[in-house]
């Protein structure tokens, strides 16, 4: 009997600091599928990736999460790591004293890999991101830019193998060039390796690198809207009050006391 | 600070100040081996004890110690050279210009290189230099405390280590300082003197059979003009052992003392440091990492004088403390009027890896003039959750999260060691720590 390759999530609902964030989310991304998430500020997009992953913080009142058969919500960050999925964060973490090579050799080895074949991954990774190999042994995150720090996720994407990725704001902080590679990189990603994509994001410029076969629109914790690319022009064109109706001038409500909300960019459609 | 007592060679008898000793007699002192002015110091010493106060957590200097604890009835000072058959460890001693070997405060063996020989490094005990008197208590005219008091008088045999000026030793001055013997009381004692434009490292490897012990080294340095001495102690001392230990160090112009600790043993350990910074553009870097688990407690002092115009001191304390063990850092900077454009850093940073772990920390500053820049920093908290949820992201299960931040934490400290074999060894035993927090923590979790 095979398993059903599918992340899917399901009447998802979750809580942060006592306030309800999710408040039933249905998603379903299959592998080499690329979905954007979209949505105001506040509408809970970082906490819908940050639940996934099981970030600590959030507890979830109801609803399931399953990635290719195995119950995610029962299992610890690590694991759900281990069973493939990715957080590409949007604020990566700096960690002085830790360097990429040994965590990602440590991952390996916990996930009953070959933890030697972990350097030459590294070089290879980095020659096609453009990445220079003296930062690969840096640090983690300590003292890149926005833009190394993006490409160092994406690095670290490929060097994992992971079959599903959470891309939040990936695109923040990025320049074009950084955000052309690691796009390209990602589409290489789900084109010959099957990877399950889903892009949070607040920009529609994502879109137009990213090509995503459906767009969610997110907004007070539901999603309201779903549809191709035609929601992508119609968001550019009309913003998230044209595509939600009044809904979306009501997100303030959801954005006190978020533990990890801080940081969203500008609101080009405020 | 206490580091005001009156010089044991002061009789002003007030017997409500000192404790009766039993065990720490005239007839123990006056058996320890030694030229005329040797004895004579250590009999003075011995007949002003009854003057010296007890120590008290009342005292700043001793306020979160476990000095309450310790009965030093318990031990006895060596009277007698010990047979114990100490080793080298070749991982250490491995180019070394000098490996010498203390057992309870005694000097057992002393080897010289060539190269350390032909430079006239004087390296072996006290009681045969000419210079001998003169030496012996240069930079400490009076000791700090009882401990100090307790080594001045049963001291068997200080060891000197005499670089004279211009010359530079490539490789280190091992000292390995072992306590061997059941119930001793210990107090080795070494001398360093790095002239002018010398060089020289010295690594003291403070060990210890598994035995209940009192040890308290004491250290004097000096640094002549433009001199350059490095000073590390790998202290690895057994789960029973207490230390007491003390440091004076004055560093003359445009001289360094880079000082190193790392602290991985004992039961109680304690160290207190004073350097000096005498001579215009002197220079003190003070770098220690500690570790404790158990039930164990490591106890950190330091006193920072900045005496002279120009000089700059850096002090970088990082500790984790597990299970139920404590930890003590507490530091004062002194920024005499004299000593203008000083500038000095003191930092301390501690994880607390258990809810039952306690850790201390106290910097202080005392600044006497204006144009200096002085900062310091201390932080008590647990492994930081961000860093270890990012880890833990990448597919790292918890403990090896916890362990590969925690080596990230120290490894500042390890880069920092003087003599690249004492990073390795620090980076072993803080290793060694860390499987048994983390096989600990697996338990735990089951």
């Amino acid at each position: 009997m095979s398993v059903e390759r599918v992340l899917r999530i399901e009447s998802l609902r979750a809580c942060a600091a006592d306030t309800e964030i999710l408040r039933g989310i249905d998603l379903e991304v299959r592998p080499g599928e690329v979905h954007a998430v979209m949505g105001p500020n506040g509408s809970g997009k970082s906490t819908l990736s940050h639940v996934l992953m099981g970030r600590p913080g959030y507890e979830v009142t109801g609803g399931s999460v399953t990635l290719d058969g195995v119950d995610l919500l029962g299992l610890t960050p690590w694991e759900r790591a281990q069973a493939g999925l990715f957080l590409c964060l949007q604020h990566p973490i700096e960690v002085p004293g830790v360097s990429l090579e040994a965590l990602l050799t440590e991952a390996a080895r916990a996930g009953g890999r070959d933890p030697d074949a972990v350097r030459e991954a590294l070089a290879t990774e980095a020659g096609s991101l453009g990445i220079d190999e003296r930062l690969l042994d840096r640090p983690l995150n300590v003292d890149l830019s926005g833009g190394e720090k993006k490409r160092n996720e994406a690095l670290q994407l490929g060097v994992l193998g992971a079959r599903y990725a959470v891309l939040d704001e990936i695109d923040s902080g990025l320049d074009v060039d950084a955000l052309a590679t690691v796009s390209r990189r990602i589409q290489e990603a789900t084109d010959e390796d099957g990877l399950g994509v889903l892009a949070i994001t607040h920009f529609a410029r994502l879109l137009e690198v990213l090509e995503p076969d459906r767009i969610h629109v997110l907004s007070r914790g539901t999603i309201r809207v779903t549809g191709g690319h035609e929601l992508a022009e119609q968001l550019e064109a009309e913003g998230y009050a044209g595509v939600l109706g009044d809904a979306a001038t009501e997100e303030s409500e959801t954005r006190v006391g978020l533990p990890h909300a801080a940081g969203f960019g500008e609101d080009p459609f405020a | 600070m206490a580091g005001e007592m009156r010089p044991c060679q002061i009789h002003q008898p007030s017997p409500a100040r000192g404790r009766v000793l039993k065990r720490f007699t005239p007839d123990v002192s006056a058996a320890l081996p030694g030229p005329d002015w040797m004895c004579t110091r250590r009999a003075a010493a011995v007949a002003g004890l009854g003057d010296v106060a007890h120590p008290d957590v009342g005292e700043e200097v001793w306020r979160y110690s476990r000095i309450d604890e310790l009965d030093l009835e318990r031990y006895l000072p060596s009277s007698q050279r010990p047979v114990a058959n100490t080793g080298v460890d070749g991982f250490i001693a491995d180019g070394a210009a000098a490996t010498v070997v203390l057992c309870d405060g005694w000097i057992q063996s002393v080897y010289i290189s060539e190269a350390a020989t032909e430079a006239d490094v004087l390296i072996g005990t006290v009681a045969d230099l000419v210079s001998g008197p003169a030496l012996l208590g240069a930079v400490l005219e009076a000791p700090v405390d009882l401990f100090g008091h307790l080594n001045r008088a049963f001291c068997p045999e200080p060891l000197a280590v005499v670089v004279p000026d211009g010359v530079r030793l490539d490789g280190p001055v091992v000292v390995v300082s072992h306590v061997a013997t059941e119930g001793v009381a210990a107090f080795p004692r070494l001398v360093v003197h790095c002239g002018v434009d010398a060089e020289v490292a010295v690594v003291e490897v403070q060990t210890s059979d598994d035995v209940g012990a009192l040890v308290a080294p004491v250290l004097e340095a000096t640094v002549g003009r433009a001199g350059r001495l490095c000073h590390a102690v790998l202290q690895e001392l057994g789960q029973r052992v207490w230390q007491m230990a003390h440091q004076e160090v004055h560093v003359g112009q445009d001289a360094s003392g880079e000082l190193f600790h790392a602290g991985l043993g004992g039961d109680y350990a304690r160290t207190r440091t004073d350097s000096r910074l005498l001579g215009r553009g002197a220079e003190c870097r003070i770098t220690a990492a500690y570790f404790g688990d158990g039930a164990q407690a490591l106890d950190y002092r330091t006193f920072l004088d900045h005496a002279a115009p120009d000089t700059v001191s850096e002090l970088l304390f990082k500790g984790a403390v597990d299970d139920a063990s404590r930890s003590v850092y507490t530091g004062l900077i002194r920024v005499r009027p004299e000593a203008v454009r000083t500038r000095a850093n003191q930092t301390n940073r501690n994880i607390k890896l258990s809810p039952d772990a306690w850790a201390e920390s106290v910097p202080n500053l005392e600044i006497e003039t204006d144009d200096v820049m002085c900062s310091h920093a201390s932080t008590i908290s647990p492994v930081d959750a961000d860093q270890r949820f990012y880890l833990e992201s990448r597919g790292v299960p918890t403990i090896v999260a916890e362990r590969l931040l925690l080596e990230g934490f120290f490894s500042e400290v390890v880069a920092a060691a003087p003599v690249p074999s004492v990073g390795d060894r620090l980076q072993r035993g803080l290793i060694e720590k860390l499987n048994r927090h983390s096989t600990v923590g697996a338990k735990g979790a089951v």
